[in-house]
């Protein structure tokens, strides 16, 4: 294909590209927030971890993609790559040390260099810069070419130990909850980060089990494998339980904050199924799902709110009707845009979204909705004298709700409803051959999806006790379509696993929340070139995606004696 | 659906017949929101160009031509304020316009050149949702990219005072910046539509986006042209973005998202992959969303009508989608595309 015109080419490319993303990184801001936390404290910082991992992984995909195959040539294009990648950092480092940047570029500020230099002055600063990119594509070309196992130890425990110190707010609770546990957590975290000796023993601990589940791995396998149905289908059962079990213990081990980030996550969960169900399954864009859910909230602000003064049900007595609103007005959504395909499709629903929203902020309908100060006042749901007061207890009603959802969801795409759906998603014009009527599978679809919008809109609203028109904005629609189809499309776990990263984490990663949507934007747009259908795919999904990359062997002829 | 279409028809011409009989607003009034509804249409007119060239030779939707045309002003703002604080600004007008200009298309064109080959060339083959998302998640990169860049806040752009002030024509008064953005996107979509019309590199991008086979047979260098109609699509948006600066006096990270929007359903309104049908739409929406409000909204006693525009912009977008998905002029490409 491409003649390699040069030795270093490769080297330098990525090397270039390396440096573009660091200093977009560095100026966006990300390396200063980031430094706030430390992975191991007063030693290693979040920030300087990110600019390491970009340095090294430049240098691993320089040595990856040169295409000659003496490995000095590799390690020196790995070396090149970081090298290069250090280089435009360094640039900024210079540059901005002679002009202020800082009215253009509200990051370039000297706190920055003072970071990159490791707090060094002039010269001595820039040549650590270098010294240290050189250092990450030495690791780098290192790492290449360690044997596969080894390899997978090294990054596994190290990146484990990182996430460690990355998630720390979400492990220290746990950890400190449980009374014998509790002296585990003084002993890995202190302060900001990790302690050195628990960030040791944590990487000798993983890289140990690693090694093992490496050598032996295999043979457990095939030893479960080998167990009668009958004991298999026994484990998965007490897999069940005992998640059932976590999942009901959760709030109380985890305290008040993670149950507050569980239920936002659990409402995104819920939004997600539902349009996991109009996306997923029927193949419609719609990018006006946020809609719903404002309708949700409002019928049951409308329904309950003293504020506004005209009804007063109980939260469960105004479910009922959110939902069945919900529904009806996906089935009016549904209707206009029968006719439309894929990218008209998105528009019209955003447009929708977006009318819903103008009219909620009016002033027209204000006396109705509230306007801009939206309206207070609604209850919050109660059984049997157990209110669903707290984010512990409002927890469990989110939770049955995604069960619920998750049942419904999982009986439907094993249903004749759901094999329309697919089969409308894949051709509509032959699902139509085979006899589908679209439109009732169209609105089906709609209105499952708005169904369930329009409960986690209740929910919310409850939770939340107001209903604001600012929350309900295309951000809404667009964060659902991102853990969508980075969890994978149409695939249910996908869904929570796509839910817990991209609402989950940002929530934990209080830094992290400034760059929210640049990185949904960039994981999106990285998620469809490099791995479309998402992190944890329906199997078909994934056949289909890949469907031109497999080669299919002609069968050998049968020599016919 | 024709009874949806219908009813909406006769609450518009009971609100228009309301205003006018009530005489709330003067013929001046109206006047003023006509060349206003001109001007702000002339900018969606030039946006909506970029839309419909690109959905032309790549058949898909570019979400992210909104911050394309916010990247440019965004930038030129830096410069133009710099030249401000020189008295740059003042003492040489036309030539600090002109850099503005140059550097906001510039920047415009870089981004929506890179735009192109990291994003959606890879996806060339790919089912018709993913370039899509992609073009989402693209367009929320880049206003976060330029507002961890630049920071969040609205940035006024420095007055220039050769355009500031009223002008008289045929004894009407508009505001002198009105006039110079009316004529200024007239005389850009003229030398787009030459452009297309009659030169060579016209010629193959209209090829390419009739048939790529067929093209890259005959000989034209398929990717360049596609790449030539993204740069062209970049400059007339970083011009569009200039001029929206000029009227609105303010950039901000988020400002492409509307006028993208809008844009976009200019593009449809006027038939998408029909260039004189986007300028010609996005005319006509730029008059709606001006006029629109007044005319029909108030007459029907809806207070604050302003609100609204946004949805009069929406609704006409999804009526069209409904009633004449091919658009005012005609759509030159066949519809149910599968």
């Amino acid at each position: 294909m491409t003649k390699t015109r040069s030795l270093w080419e490769h080297g330098i490319k990525i090397g270039v590209i390396g440096g573009v993303i660091a200093l977009l990184i560095a100026l966006v801001g990300m390396v200063e927030s980031f430094n706030r936390r430390d992975i191991i404290t007063e030693i290693v910082s979040m920030g300087q971890v990110l600019v390491l991992f970009v340095g090294i992984m430049m240098g691993y995909i320089a040595a990856k993609r040169t295409t000659r195959p003496e490995p000095l040539i590799r390690c020196l294009n790995a070396v090149i790559g970081s090298l290069v990648t250090g280089g435009f950092l360094a640039l900024l480092v210079i540059g901005g040390r002679l002009i202020n940047l800082r009215s253009m570029l509200v990051n370039a500020s000297p706190a920055l260099y003072k970071f990159l230099t490791l707090g060094h002055k002039g010269a001595t600063g820039i040549f650590i810069m270098l010294l240290v990119s050189f250092i990450c594509g030495a690791f780098a070309a290192v790492l290449y070419h360690l044997p596969q196992l080894i390899r997978r130890v090294v990054i596994i425990s190290l990146s484990s130990m990182i996430m460690a110190g990355v998630l720390q707010d979400l492990i220290r609770p746990v950890l400190s909850a449980w009374g014998p546990m509790a002296f585990l957590s003084d002993f890995f975290f202190t302060g900001n980060g990790l302690t050195v000796s628990g960030s040791i023993v944590l990487v000798v601990m993983i890289a140990v089990v690693v090694t093992a589940w490496g050598l032996k791995g295999q043979d457990v396998k095939t030893g479960y494998g080998s167990l009668p149905a009958g004991t298999q289908r026994g484990i998965k059962i007490g897999g069940f339980f005992i998640l059932a079990v976590v999942l009901i213990a959760l709030p109380h081990v985890l305290g008040l904050f993670l149950s507050e980030v569980l239920t936002i996550v659990g409402l995104y969960v819920l939004l997600g199924l539902g349009l996991n169900i109009v996306v997923g399954y029927a193949g419609m864009l719609d990018l006006g799902y946020v809609a719903f859910f404002a309708i949700g909230s409002y019928v049951t602000a409308i329904l309950t709110s003293p504020e506004l003064g005209f009804f007063s049900f109980s939260f469960w007595g105004a479910l009922p009707f959110a939902v069945i609103l919900g529904i009806f007005s996906g089935i009016l959504l549904g209707i206009p845009v029968l006719k439309m395909r894929g990218d008209y499709l998105a528009i019209a629903t955003l447009g929708f979204g977006e009318i819903i929203r103008v009219l909620v902020l009016s002033d027209f309908l204000r006396p109705w909705l509230g306007g801009a100060q939206g309206a207070g006042g609604i209850p919050k749901a109660s059984i049997l004298g157990y209110r669903f007061a707290g984010p512990q207890q409002i927890y469990y009603l989110i939770l049955a709700g995604c069960i619920l959802v998750v049942f419904i969801s999982l009986r439907l795409k094993n249903s004749r409803l759901g094999r329309a759906w697919m089969a409308m998603r894949e051709d509509e014009d032959v699902a139509q051959a085979m006899g589908i009527n679209l439109v009732s599978t169209k609105l089906l679809a709609f209105a499952t999806g708005a169904g369930f919008s329009a409960l986690s809109g209740a929910i919310f609203a409850s939770k939340l006790g107001s209903v604001y028109p600012h929350s309900f904005s295309v951000f809404i629609s667009i964060f659902v379509i991102c853990l969508i189809i980075v969890g994978g499309m149409g695939s249910i776990p996908g869904v929570i696993v796509g839910a817990a990263a991209l609402v989950g984490l940002p929530e934990l990663l209080r830094e992290f929340a400034e760059y929210r949507m640049l990185v949904y934007g960039a994981a999106l747009v990285a998620m469809m070139i490099l791995r479309p259908e998402g992190l944890w795919p329906e199997a078909k999904h994934k056949m289909e995606l890949h469907a031109e990359e497999t080669h299919v062997e002609a069968p050998e002829p049968v020599a016919v004696t | 659906m024709w009874l949806i279409g219908g009813f909406l028809m006769v609450l518009i011409i009971w609100g228009s017949a309301a205003t006018l009989s009530a005489g709330k607003y003067t013929g001046r009034h109206w006047i003023d929101f006509i060349i206003f509804g001109l001007a702000q249409g002339s900018v969606y007119a030039l946006i909506a160009t970029g839309y419909t060239m690109v959905y032309g030779v790549l058949k898909m939707i570019n979400f992210a031509h909104g911050e394309v045309f916010m990247s440019g002003p965004y930038t030129a703002y830096f410069v133009a304020a710099a030249m401000y604080r020189t008295d740059f600004l003042d003492k040489h007008p036309f030539t600090a316009l002109f850099v503005i200009f140059i550097v906001a298309m510039a920047i415009s064109t870089i981004i929506a050149y890179f735009l192109e080959k990291i994003a959606y060339r890879p996806l060339r083959g790919a089912p018709r949702l993913i370039p899509l998302i992609t073009a989402i998640g693209a367009s929320f990169f880049l206003q976060y990219l330029f507002r961890g860049l630049y920071g969040a806040g609205f940035q006024a752009y420095p007055t220039i005072r050769m355009l500031e002030g009223f002008w008289f024509i045929f004894g009407i008064r508009i505001l002198k910046i009105q006039v110079v953005v009316i004529l200024s996107a007239i005389l850009l979509m003229a030398a787009l539509y030459g452009f297309i019309m009659l030169t060579r590199v016209g010629k193959a991008i209209r090829a390419v986006s009739e048939d790529k086979e067929a093209s890259s047979l005959m000989g034209i260098n398929v990717d360049g042209m596609i790449s030539t109609t993204f740069v062209i699509g970049g400059m007339s948006a970083g011009a569009a973005g200039v001029l929206y600066a000029l009227m609105f006096k303010q950039v901000h990270f988020f400002m492409g998202f509307i006028p993208g929007i809008k844009a976009f359903t200019a593009a449809v309104l006027g038939g998408i992959g029909n260039i004189p049908g986007a300028m010609l739409g996005g005319i006509f929406l730029g008059l709606i969303e001006s006029i629109g409000p007044s005319l029909f909204l108030d007459g029907l006693g809806i207070p604050a009508p302003y609100q609204l525009k946004d949805a009069i912009a929406f609704t006409m977008l999804v009526l069209v989608l409904i009633f004449r998905p091919t658009g005012i002029m005609g759509e030159r490409l066949a519809v149910k595309k599968a």
